[in-house]
């Protein structure tokens, strides 16, 4: 793994009113790899991401994306990393009001000044990119199905070409099929694109097949930063609790035996 | 690795297309136009070397393979070389998507005979869908009516705080004003003639009759129509109303009788609450400008200004509670599920809502005048 680090994360500190969720947090990321980021109910996962993306600030420490600080970074810095990070929401935050076509064109015509037809054909590429069929494109968000809006929101956030990429519970909501062929997909992507890829997920199944490393965040703290075969080998409890698990088991074993 | 300067070339005696540097979606239009400029040959075998790209990006790479394709139409083959092992797999990739690329679907766009025509049918359907919610609605009401336990008084009597007593302040100072202002209008004009006392009379009959009704209808028809659109769409779009319908709890029961009903009682009250402060407001401006003390004006008052007056203003308000609520609550449920559709439902809520309460209020002029009343 290339050592330089895109994402930096020091000593941060994030309150709640009194509730500490977040103290004396570390986290890196590395260029090309695909980090997941797992914890409890409460653990404060999303928090943690949220705060990555600058839409929550926290109490205290240091989050560097691509070498520039972004807590207190000007809005001109903070545009130019917008630009080059694209976001999966867990609700797809899709455009209500823009077909899919639209939807995906957006960032290319508020970031580009390529003529409509280039956008259209890019933004046409970008869908099939992730694996939506063309006659989806004059449709709008609520006329696709979970799947596809999924699919949806991965192709507006890669219209741009990002190099970093944020997937907050991608395969949420999706039946285990179809689960399985967006982890395909963003695996492919990833190779391809040469993405680096931070995801928060629940689903077990994506951090064995998709994952590089995987942060698990408790005692608000990231506890333990491993691949997942090393994770589920620690021996915290609260680890345990969660790996463990009826389900847990099932599928590390699918897949330790598996390979 | 040395930043080479982004661009292309091509090299016609070794028949190579050099690419350099970062090909990335920002640079797509020079690239582009780079690309216009090049001498390509007519015909033959060309090959497109990147060994000195830096960056690849999916844009880069269409740019790329839609020139290759564009190429291979006019009889020019060409090869991909020098490739790194990621930028080959992502031009593979593009290229099998571009194959693959269906045509959009076409949209039919309409000419302006279409256009009046599509419109038209949409307001007839909405008119449709309109009573035949009023119909459910009245349907829904027998069937309370009959197990008067389903009444929601929790809701109704929610329905009337917010909406009938938070609007006081603002219905107060609205009417206060209209009075004010009425009496210093009229009163310039009865000056002329010293009939200052007749300022009674006509501000009675005009703002008990017209103007409190009137106002107050207009004034809740912003507050509380746009709210009750706003709210339900938003529970539409949350699936809140689907959720209800499944508990075997009708959303009309919970939802929509309460706020008929709540307006039905609220409005009445504001409007007669309007009518006493538009007095009031009447009676401040005729001491202040006109020398009417506050004794005479109490005095003639009841003289010339029959209970009948007060009567005919008061009974068209639940006329205009009905047509706020109904339209307000109807408007909430045709949202669709987007954040569009509850904007300009709310606009369509209280722009429909105020020009029916005048096209009833003018109903009413004519049919008080034809009764002579």
């Amino acid at each position: 793994m290339s050592a330089e680090s895109i994402i930096t994360i020091q000593g941060l500190d994030t309150y709640f009113g009194d509730h500490c969720v977040h103290h004396d947090l570390d986290l890196n990321v590395y260029r090309g790899e695909v980090l997941g980021i797992v914890g409890g109910s409460g653990s404060g996962k999303t928090t943690l991401l949220r705060e990555m993306l600058a839409l929550t600030r926290p109490a205290k420490g240091s989050i560097k994306i691509f070498g520039h600080e972004i807590i207190h970074a000007s809005l001109n810095t903070l545009l130019s990393i917008q630009r080059r990070w694209g976001v999966l929401f867990q609700q797809n935050a899709l455009f209500s009001s823009l077909t899919l076509l639209e939807n995906v064109s957006f960032p290319l015509e508020e970031h580009t000044q390529l003529n409509a037809s280039t956008i259209r054909d890019l933004a046409r590429l970008k869908i099939s990119m992730a694996g939506l069929p063309m006659d989806a494109a004059n449709q709008y968000p609520s006329e696709l199905s979970g799947g596809m809006q999924k699919r949806a929101g991965l192709a507006r956030a890669i219209a741009l070409d990002p190099e970093l990429l944020f997937l907050d519970e991608p395969t949420a909501g999706l039946d285990p099929n179809t689960a399985a062929g967006f982890d395909e997909l963003i695996l492919n992507l990833q190779s391809t694109m040469g993405l680096t890829i931070v995801m928060v997920t629940h689903d077990l199944d994506s951090l064995w097949k998709v994952t590089n490393r995987v942060a698990f965040l408790g005692n608000q703290k990231v506890m333990f930063v491993d691949p997942m075969p090393l994770l589920v080998k620690q021996a915290d409890e609260q680890i345990q609790a969660f790996f463990s698990g009826p389900r847990g088991r099932v599928v590390q074993e699918g897949y330790t035996h598996g390979n | 690795m040395t930043t080479v300067e982004t661009g292309t070339f091509y090299n016609p005696d070794s028949r190579q297309l050099i690419c350099r540097g970062e090909w990335d979606v920002t640079r797509l239009p020079e690239l582009q136009a780079l690309l216009d400029k090049a001498s390509w040959p007519i015909d033959g075998d060309i090959t497109i070397n990147g060994e000195s790209l830096d960056k690849l990006d999916s844009a880069g790479a269409w740019l790329l393979v839609r020139r290759q394709k564009k190429l291979e139409e006019q009889g020019v083959t060409s090869q991909l070389t020098h490739f790194s092992r990621n930028q080959a797999a992502l031009l593979s990739l593009v290229q099998h998507q571009i194959k693959s690329e269906a045509n959009l679907p076409f949209i039919q766009s309409l000419n302006w005979v279409q256009t009046i025509g599509r419109h038209t049918l949409l307001q007839f359907s909405g008119f449709t869908l309109y009573v035949n919610f009023i119909g459910r609605l009245t349907v829904e009401m027998l069937r309370i009516a009959r197990h008067p336990q389903h009444i929601r008084f929790r809701s109704l009597v929610s329905v009337i705080y917010r909406n009938g007593f938070q609007a006081i302040p603002i219905v107060t100072l609205l009417s206060f004003m209209i009075g004010i202002v009425l009496t210093y209008q009229m009163g310039l004009q009865l000056r002329n003639y010293g009939a200052n006392i007749f300022i009674v009379d006509l501000l009675g009959l005009s703002i008990l009759r017209e103007f409190a009704p009137l106002l107050t209808a207009i004034m809740v028809a912003g507050r509380t129509g746009s709210a009750y659109t706003a709210q339900l769409g938003m529970m539409k779009i949350n699936q809140e109303i689907d959720a209800l319908d499944t508990m075997g709890v009708t959303p009309a029961e919970l939802l929509l009788l309460p706020r008929m009903a709540g307006l039905l009682i609220a409005l009445p009250l504001l409007t007669m609450w309007a009518d006493i402060m538009g007095i009031f407001g009447g009676m401040v401006m005729a001491q202040a400008s006109l020398d009417v003390s506050w004794y005479d004006f109490l005095h003639r008052f009841p003289t010339v200004i029959p209970l009948k007056t007060l009567l005919i203003g008061l009974v068209k308000t639940p006329v205009f509670a009905l047509i706020i609520a109904s339209i307000g609550c109807f408007q909430g449920m045709q949202v669709e599920s987007n954040a569009d559709s509850v904007g300009q439902n709310t606009t369509k809520s209280v722009v429909l809502s105020i020009f029916f309460i005048i096209v009833a209020d003018a109903i009413f002029s004519i049919l008080f005048s034809w009764l002579k009343i």
